[in-house]
């Protein structure tokens, strides 16, 4: 959708109010025209920015409107993310020949980043449904890419990825749920933490011990919904992303058919951690759009409410306050997107690339929409303004898909490692 | 009949965006502003790929008329189902005066030329509001015209067009070949979808100078002053800064 430039609109003010007290701003945009710097398509192909204009509007037209619903009545938004998936979204980098739509890390970063104005939950559940589909497509052989991948990339099924546990969340490797070989199944045993879309999904990527402790000993396996054995934790309360409910998956004595198994044993743990690089980058995407989304409102808010006489846009200290939000927001999608390069690229820092993403990006884009809050005054406060939501839902960013502590783990390892 | 199908579409400012007036007062600002197709050709473009898709025609061919950035409406229209394009080059001065009639003989041209079986277009721009470019073209051709439809349907080789008038709903059928535009009510346009972003990469748009069509471009009309009239600029001052953005530029335009 069309992004005005907050300098536009100043300077139409501007021109016809300030006679006596003429804006520096109006002439310097009469000089550059009215060219949006936050405008998320600069520097994108023509086909990107066609990708972009198609989510933007999916964004706008399907998951805005109904934002808040979703995130008061907790609804999981099945149709909407079937319709977002008939357009390509529910595979996005998966494989064409399995029903994805076989794009780089690049697009798909756009197109998070723009379907995330709408809704950021229900576009980070989007995100990790498209990861789990993606660890099938390329590290399933042919019959697990070819039973689970079309299902998912149209969101006939809905997948869930399941590495967190009660004991172990940033270090994840000493995980405990186990896999008992027996026969031609695996009998797992053992329970999962803080599943997004645990309880509703229909497909489970589950990293489990096969091995020895440690990451070498960790497998990963495909587990359908109603297989006997597996059952769910109360749905948790949140404080964000409340339209992807969130379970504890509990395995008990739960037989897995070895050929769900992904890739070789003691493979899991690489699978995970490859995983979650685009995770991260997604992750970090949908932080740009909540942050672009809450500029804009910012923006708009300035223009319109009063307070000494005159609209906050005429006060200093808020205009600087927006230019320093715009210029992050600008500066963390260029970090995003050079991660996003040099993971399709498969640069060799790749991985410290998309940690420095994440990092940075999701801190930055909570500061933005924190901010953006703040800029409302007591209306920010209210959840009948969308700031609030942008807010709520993007915290956690900074904490899943590996703390943003864990991020400075692996950027200071790569700094620090003795060639 | 051929079962083609010619859509016009134009490249406009974006709906969304709040237009400026240039400060010498001559036109509106273009530069950088953010464009798109007018939203009536999006419901042309999707009532023809309709018709495709229902296989009660064969071919959808998009056209647009302007500069290079005109393809990029085109590729809009390839998105969403369009078979190929036709871009039109006309540019510089030619452009700044392209107006309806200009952009009617264009397509009758090429609807003789490409044998057409309808040219569905939409019912006006949003730019310029002018609701001419279809009865013109159809005036051109001598075929009949099904304006401000609001539900087509296609039967042998006549076409059954709801039209929606000032007295309500209006029911005329018209033999083809024969000249359509799309009201709002036509159709709800459908989103692109990736994998078909993907192939409108390799549909062919085709390049044409109007002059090849023997089409000259010269206006008849000379565009005078655009700008905020004096009693409506001494209104703005007074006025809200909320208030200020819903006045719109007066046009004049000396009609010679």
């Amino acid at each position: 959708m069309a992004v005005l430039g907050p300098l536009s609109r100043i300077a139409r003010i501007g021109s016809t109010f300030c006679r006596n007290r003429p804006l520096i701003l109006t002439k310097s945009s009469q000089i550059r025209g009215i060219v949006s710097c936050i405008d998320p398509s600069h520097g994108l192909t023509d086909e990107q920015k066609e990708f972009q204009k198609v989510a933007f509007d999916f964004a706008a037209n399907e998951m805005a409107p109904h934002m808040a619903e979703w995130d008061q009545k907790e609804i999981f938004p099945v149709e909407t993310m079937r319709k977002a998936a008939q357009l390509g979204f529910g595979g996005i980098y998966v494989q064409p020949d399995v029903g994805g739509s076989g794009l780089s890390r690049l697009d798909t970063s756009i197109i998070f980043e723009a379907l995330s104005t709408g809704c950021v939950s229900t576009t980070a559940y989007i995100s990790i449904h498209n990861m789990c589909a993606w660890m099938i497509d390329t590290f399933g052989n042919n019959e697990q890419r070819e039973k689970f991948c079309p299902d998912l990339c149209s969101m006939e099924k809905f997948a869930s990825y399941c590495l967190t546990e009660p004991g172990s969340g940033s270090d994840a490797a000493s995980l405990l749920t186990s896999a008992q070989k027996k026969g031609d199944h695996y009998i797992l045993n053992g329970s999962k933490a803080f599943i997004s879309g645990g309880g509703d999904t229909d497909v489970y990527v589950v990293m489990c011990r096969t091995g020895v402790k440690g990451p070498k000993g960790i497998s990963c396996l495909v587990v359908e919904k109603g297989t006997p054995g597996l059952s769910f934790g109360k749905k948790e309360k949140k404080v964000g992303w409340n339209s992807q409910p969130t379970r504890a998956v509990i395995f008990e004595d739960c037989a897995v058919p070895v050929t769900n198994r992904l890739g070789e044993e003691g493979q899991g743990f690489n699978i995970a951690m490859k995983g979650l690089n685009g995770g991260r980058i997604n992750i970090a995407s949908c932080s740009l759009g909540a942050a672009h989304a809450s500029v804009s409102l910012a923006r708009d808010h300035m223009l319109v409410r009063k307070q000494f006489g005159e609209a906050l846009a005429n006060n200093q200290y808020l205009q600087f306050k927006l230019a320093e939000m715009a210029t992050k927001l600008v500066t963390s999608r260029l970090l995003v997107r050079e991660a996003a390069k040099a993971l399709q690229e498969n640069h060799p820092d790749a991985v410290s690339l998309c940690s420095m993403a994440k990092l940075f990006v999701t801190d930055e884009c909570f500061n933005i929409c924190n901010q953006a809050l703040q800029m409302h005054g007591g209306y920010g406060y209210l959840k009948d303004y969308a700031v609030q939501q942008f807010v709520r839902d993007i915290r956690v960013h900074q904490i899943l898909e590996g703390t943003n502590e864990v991020m400075r783990m692996i950027i200071s390892r790569n700094l620090l490692a003795e060639s | 009949m051929s079962g083609r199908v010619l859509v016009g579409v134009k490249r406009v400012i974006d709906y969304a965006v709040k237009i400026r007036v240039k400060p010498d007062n001559s036109g509106v600002v273009t530069d950088g502003v953010k464009h798109s197709m007018n939203p009536f050709c999006e419901i042309a473009v999707e009532e023809a790929v309709k018709l495709k898709e229902k296989k009660l025609i064969k071919e959808v061919v998009a056209v647009s008329c302007g500069p290079q950035q005109a393809q990029e409406t085109i590729r809009t229209a390839l998105a969403m189902g369009a078979d190929r394009g036709i871009h039109v080059e006309v540019t510089g001065k030619d452009y700044d005066t392209l107006g309806p009639l200009q952009v009617s003989k264009i397509l009758a041209a090429l609807a003789k030329k490409e044998e057409a079986q309808l040219v569905i277009l939409g019912k006006q721009a949003i730019d310029d509001d002018c609701n001419q470019t279809g009865q013109m073209t159809a005036a051109l051709l001598d075929w009949p015209q099904g304006t401000f439809a609001s539900e087509v349907a296609l039967e042998n080789d006549k076409v059954k067009v709801v039209r929606e008038i000032d007295g309500g709903l209006e029911t005329i059928k018209i033999s083809t070949p024969a000249v359509l535009t799309a009201d709002l009510r036509l159709n709800t346009p459908r989103y692109a979808t990736l994998p078909n972003i993907m192939k409108a990469k390799k549909k062919k748009i085709a390049n044409v100078k109007p002059a090849d069509l023997g089409v000259e471009l010269t206006s008849r009309m000379l565009g005078k002053y655009r700008g905020v009239t004096g009693k409506r600029k001494e209104r703005a001052t007074q006025q809200s800064r909320v208030e200020e953005w819903t006045i719109l530029p007066n046009i004049h335009r000396t009609i010679l």
